[in-house]
């Protein structure tokens, strides 16, 4: 098994475009399981770490770019960041131990393509876009597109994801993201749910995006709970209807984290609590 | 509440253990820290069925790979018989069964288990040669669980088993053996009682969970006699084992202990060390085993799934009338659960007249179970104390209370057979009821629950030897592998009796030639019975050293005392001599002072722990939270009380992780699916509170020190401690282990309908 730390996106590509079944890795915080697990035996592994583009953030206008190979440590320490997304920013905090946060990253943590990732649900609900470097330069899919299975994604072999944008939260919006997992850390989301809401002036909901993780496939939007909550105030009945909604929206099996009747009644015990969570930010408290 | 001991100096303070540096900074050298010169590294070969027939093993293409050195498969090995067997200190070993769970010979009885072993100058090349090995098989069905097991028209793993216990035969069978305890009138007892409770309950299979896998290197020489370094509970069961699944004289093995990284009854068996040593054999080199932990999972440990019913009867004022217990525990592929220590501890804290108990030890295609924390013991106290909570309520009786009016106390018979010397068990549930813990307030979603537990303690074979240095130092060597603390309780004894400094003191674990036979550090003995031998090693030290002050002063010995390490004269007729004085003068008095000690002992102090458990129950996701918990536990005396609150946590730890999340989990093939510590649940740190201790101290009339061992009954009450709070929270009553977010989201589900 070779390994290559190329320092530019060209010089990754060339690699990549060398051998079809070379693996790029960001962390390696799943990869190297997976190796020692011999599911994988990638010829070439392709380190990203080393090309400044994929782990820098800034804001740039009004838009986040965040390297994909941005580590989770580096972005939960960012406190702009974790005004603007206290949800992405808990949820990145959430995955693994400090010394697996130092190298887990948010382009990783997508392109694994596990239904249970922390936080895809939470750049769902924030509307993050995925700039892939391709052959013929860049292109950009949204990343509610990127994961198509468990462990597959849309990208085409020899392309890689470059960084991810985020537009900064209008006002009154908040995001907030929980997961259940047995134990209080160190464990894989047997449900996770994140939401944004945005409020209108008098208190009612302007807007939602509800995302719930590890009951399908890939990670679902809950469209019917995000209609039911547009131009309501959030009360008890409210959050019931919506909890009813996000159980009855996944498809969720039963495997040794949980059963299937489990992850759909609690999909719905933290998708009210996740709403509830982000309307209460962003009627300003935190 | 640990009573100050002002007659001792040492015993009862908190040196830091002597230990303690090199295993923080890393330089304590574990199982699999050594690297010879020329060694090779292994793999072994397992089987991916639960069940099923050996019908070839083609090694020829797996020879040919570049780098392999050495293949060893069952037919290697010699024959061993069913009527070799020995008491390993933590239950009987029949080497047959051990010779074929080291390596399957004609059928593999579990997924996990060894068909082959490989040698090879690197780990790519064993891996290469393992899938270049062809084994055809013939699978077979199986069963995993005692009802599966116990089913008429059962598959059968053994067609030689015979029930013991019974007196007709059973036919082709997987019930291995019945035990039975009976006293009394059981319909008249229940016929007295105002209430009955009968429940049932069932638990999984838990892994010791220990950090350190197993590990060994063995280095065979041309003589025929082998050096074995790895790390266990006990250097000379390995060395027992070894050379009898070998077909070995055990002085043709010499065995180096490593530091132990955790054990708790798993590391009193042996797995690797034949193959290692078969292979170092074969090689003519040095080679390395190492097991990863999905191994240590599939083929190591673990503690038996168990189907347990129980019944208790009380009259109003909360008697005991009458008890009746069935256990049945999965032995996993070879005969010898913990079903017969379940059986004797089962109602144990308890005076009861009229008792039935019955257990069934019960063969089953999964990893051979071996012993953890109080073998069998957590189970059984889950049912009986879980029930006995539920009889509290009825009676409306505060569950202390009703433990205490029928607790056993000096005198009392125990059901399975002996009369209580000694005992702490009222002191420990006194304890509990005076704690301000026991009066707190709860909140919402809120439960407290209380729980209490027995366990032997064992006694067995120590050895120890006391060496004074030029210096007036002394070395302390045992046989006894420090798992708990154990070297500092040894210094902190040894500097008791000899009057010098702790830290004057080296406590030493030596390899298999160099101190007396000693049994495995298991059953809590250690500190009790190497305990001793160290106390009479050092006694008769004192004796030499008294004599060569009475030699130099040339008075006779009587007129010798030693105090505070140095020999006085009793009438002050001489200036005192120091230990270190008399040390530098040994050439002239008689050569170097050093003496041996070895016990059988007898006079174990038995020990109860009883524990409070808060939780707080999330009725919407099941998740239950450990809010406090407070555990006391008679010690005897605590030699080094950190080390005894020590035991008393992890005993907890471990029992509250088996509570609430761990599980071994099967795959429709009868394969683990969580064979890792990210599905296999142990608590992490942060689920736990601060477990607080009480250590009770009721002195064990025939330890020099009072001591009793305190390894292993902490783990005996959690299970339905944590089971009664969260009764008392939800008002549901949980009967299976683990009682996951699942469960009780669907136990509380079951409720609303």
């Amino acid at each position: 098994m070779k390994y290559a730390a190329p320092v530019t996106v060209e010089e990754a590509q060339h690699l990549l475009a060398s051998d079809e079944e070379a693996q790029v890795f960001a962390g390696a915080t799943d990869l190297i399981p997976q190796i020692r697990a011999g599911r994988k035996q990638p010829p070439l592994t392709v380190d990203l770490k080393r090309i400044p583009r994929l782990v820098n953030m800034r804001v740039e206008g009004n838009t986040w770019v965040i390297g994909a190979a941005v580590s989770a440590a580096q972005l939960s320490s960012n406190p702009d960041l974790a005004v603007d997304f206290p949800g992405m920013t808990e949820a990145a905090a959430l995955i693994g131990s400090d010394q697996i946060q130092s190298r887990a990253t948010l382009g990783g943590n997508l392109c694994n393509a596990s239904p249970a990732a922390d936080t895809v649900p939470a750049m769902i609900v924030n509307g993050a876009v995925g700039v892939i470097a391709t052959s013929e330069g860049t292109r950009m899919v949204p990343v509610s597109d990127i994961a198509i299975g468990p462990g597959s994604t849309c990208l085409a072999p020899g392309e890689f994801l470059l960084e991810l944008l985020v537009e900064r939260p209008p006002l009154r919006t908040a995001d907030a993201y929980l997961r259940f997992i047995p134990r209080t850390e160190m464990d894989i989301a047997v449900v996770g749910a994140a939401a944004r809401v945005t409020l209108a002036e008098d208190g009612v909901v302007e807007s939602s995006r509800i995302a719930i993780g590890a009951v399908a496939p890939t990670v679902l939007r809950v469209d019917e709970a995000e209609a039911a909550l547009a131009g309501r105030v959030i009360d008890d009945d409210l959050l019931d209807e919506i909890a009813t909604a996000a159980s009855e929206r996944g498809s969720p099996i039963t495997d040794k984290r949980g059963t299937a009747d489990f992850r759909r009644h609690v999909v719905g015990v933290l998708t009210k609590r996740v709403v509830a969570a982000a309307a209460q930010r962003a009627g300003g408290s935190q | 509440m640990t009573t100050t001991q002002p007659e001792y100096k040492w015993v009862g303070t908190r040196p830091v253990r002597h230990d303690g540096l090199d295993k923080v900074t890393g330089r304590a050298r574990y199982g699999a820290d050594l690297a010879l010169p020329g060694m090779l590294v292994g793999v072994v070969v397992r089987s991916p069925h639960p069940h099923a027939n050996i019908v070839s093993i083609d090694t020829s293409r797996a020879e040919l790979i570049d780098g392999v050195k050495a293949i060893v498969v069952g037919a290697d090995f010699p024959v061993i018989g069913h009527d070799d067997s020995a008491d390993a200190g933590e239950g009987v070993v029949d080497y047959r069964d051990l010779s074929r769970n080291v390596i399957a010979r004609d059928k593999v009885l579990y997924e996990g288990h060894p068909v082959a072993a490989i040698a090879a100058t690197s780990s790519t090349a064993a891996r290469m040669a393992a899938e270049a090995i062809e084994i055809q098989y013939e699978t077979l069905p199986y069963v995993l669980t005692v009802d599966e097991a116990m089913a008429e028209n059962a598959p059968i793993l053994h067609d030689d088993l015979i029930t013991k216990g019974v007196s007709t035969s059973m036919g082709e069978t997987n019930i291995a053996s019945r035990e039975l305890h009976e006293g009394g009138d059981l319909d008249a007892g229940f016929a007295q009682a105002d209430v009955v409770v009968e429940r049932e309950f069932t638990t999984k299979a838990v892994h010791q969970g220990y950090i350190e896998p197993h590990a060994v290197v063995a280095d065979t020489g041309e003589d025929g006699r082998s050096v074995v370094w790895c790390s266990s509970q006990g250097h000379f069961l390995v060395r027992t084992q070894t050379a009898k699944v070998l077909g070995w004289e055990p002085s043709q093995i010499k065995v180096i202990p490593a530091e132990i990284g955790g054990g708790f009854g798993g590391k009193t068996t042996i797995y690797l060390e034949p193959l290692a040593v078969m292979l170092s054999a074969k090689a003519g080199r040095p080679v390395k085993l190492v097991m990863s932990r999905d191994e240590v999972f599939r083929a190591s440990g673990p503690t038996s799934a168990t189907r347990i019913r129980v019944k208790i009867g009380a009259d109003k004022d909360g008697k005991i009338t009458a008890a009746q217990a069935w256990l049945a525990y999965t032995a996993g592929a070879f005969k010898g659960s913990p079903v017969g220590p379940g059986c004797d501890c089962i109602l144990t804290p308890y005076v009861i007249e009229n008792f039935l108990i019955e257990g069934y030890d019960v063969v089953t295609n999964t990893a051979k179970v071996t012993a953890y924390r109080a073998p069998g013991a957590p189970m059984a106290a889950f049912a009986s104390e879980t029930v006995l909570d539920e009889i509290a309520d009825e009676l409306g009786i505060d569950p202390i209370d009703l433990r205490l009016r029928n607790a056993v106390k000096e005198g009392a018979r125990a059901v399975y057979g002996p009369k209580f010397r000694r005992v702490g068990f009222i002191e420990t549930l006194e304890a509990i009821k005076d704690h301000p813990h026991y009066k707190t307030p709860l909140g919402p979603n809120q439960g407290r629950g209380i729980a209490s537990g027995f366990w032997f303690n064992g006694g067995l074979e120590s050895s120890a030897t006391v060496n004074i240095n030029e210096d007036g130092t002394a070395v302390v060597v045992t046989g006894s592998p420090d798992i708990g603390g154990s070297r500092a309780a040894m210094a902190q004894m040894a500097a008791e009796e000899l009057g010098i400094d702790v830290y004057r003191i080296r406590p030493v674990v030596a390899d298999t030639e160099s101190v007396g036979f000693t049994d495995v550090t298991g059953g809590s003995r250690v500190t009790f019975a190497t305990g001793m031998a160290v106390v009479e090693a050092c006694r008769k030290v004192v004796g030499l050293l008294s004599e060569r002050a009475a030699k130099v002063w040339g008075v006779d010995q009587s007129e010798v005392e030693w105090v505070d390490g140095q020999a006085q004269h009793v009438l002050g007729a001489h200036s005192p001599l120091t230990i270190e004085e008399i040390a530098d003068g040994a050439a002239d008095t008689g050569g170097p002072v050093t003496a041996s000690a070895a016990v059988n002992a007898r006079g174990v102090g038995m020990a109860f722990s009883t524990q409070l458990c808060d939780v707080e129950v999330d009725t919407e996701t099941g998740a239950v939270k450990i809010l406090r918990y407070t555990t006391a536990q008679d010690a005897g005396r605590a030699i080094h009380p950190s080390y005894v609150e020590g035991q008393m946590q992890g005993g907890v730890a471990q029992g509250i992780g088996w509570a609430l999340n761990e599980e071994y989990i099967y795959n429709n093939d009868g394969v683990m699916e969580n064979p890792g510590f990210l599905d296999y649940r142990i608590p992490v740190a942060s689920d736990l509170p601060m477990i607080d201790t009480v250590i009770v101290e009721v002195p064990n009339p025939n330890h020099p020190y009072g001591v009793r061992g305190v390894g292993e009954v902490g783990i005996v009450p959690p299970m339905a401690a944590v089971a009664n709070a969260i009764s008392d929270a939800t008002g549901k009553r949980i009967t299976d282990l683990p009682m996951s977010p699942t469960r009780i989201v669907k136990a509380l589900m079951d409720n609303e309908d």
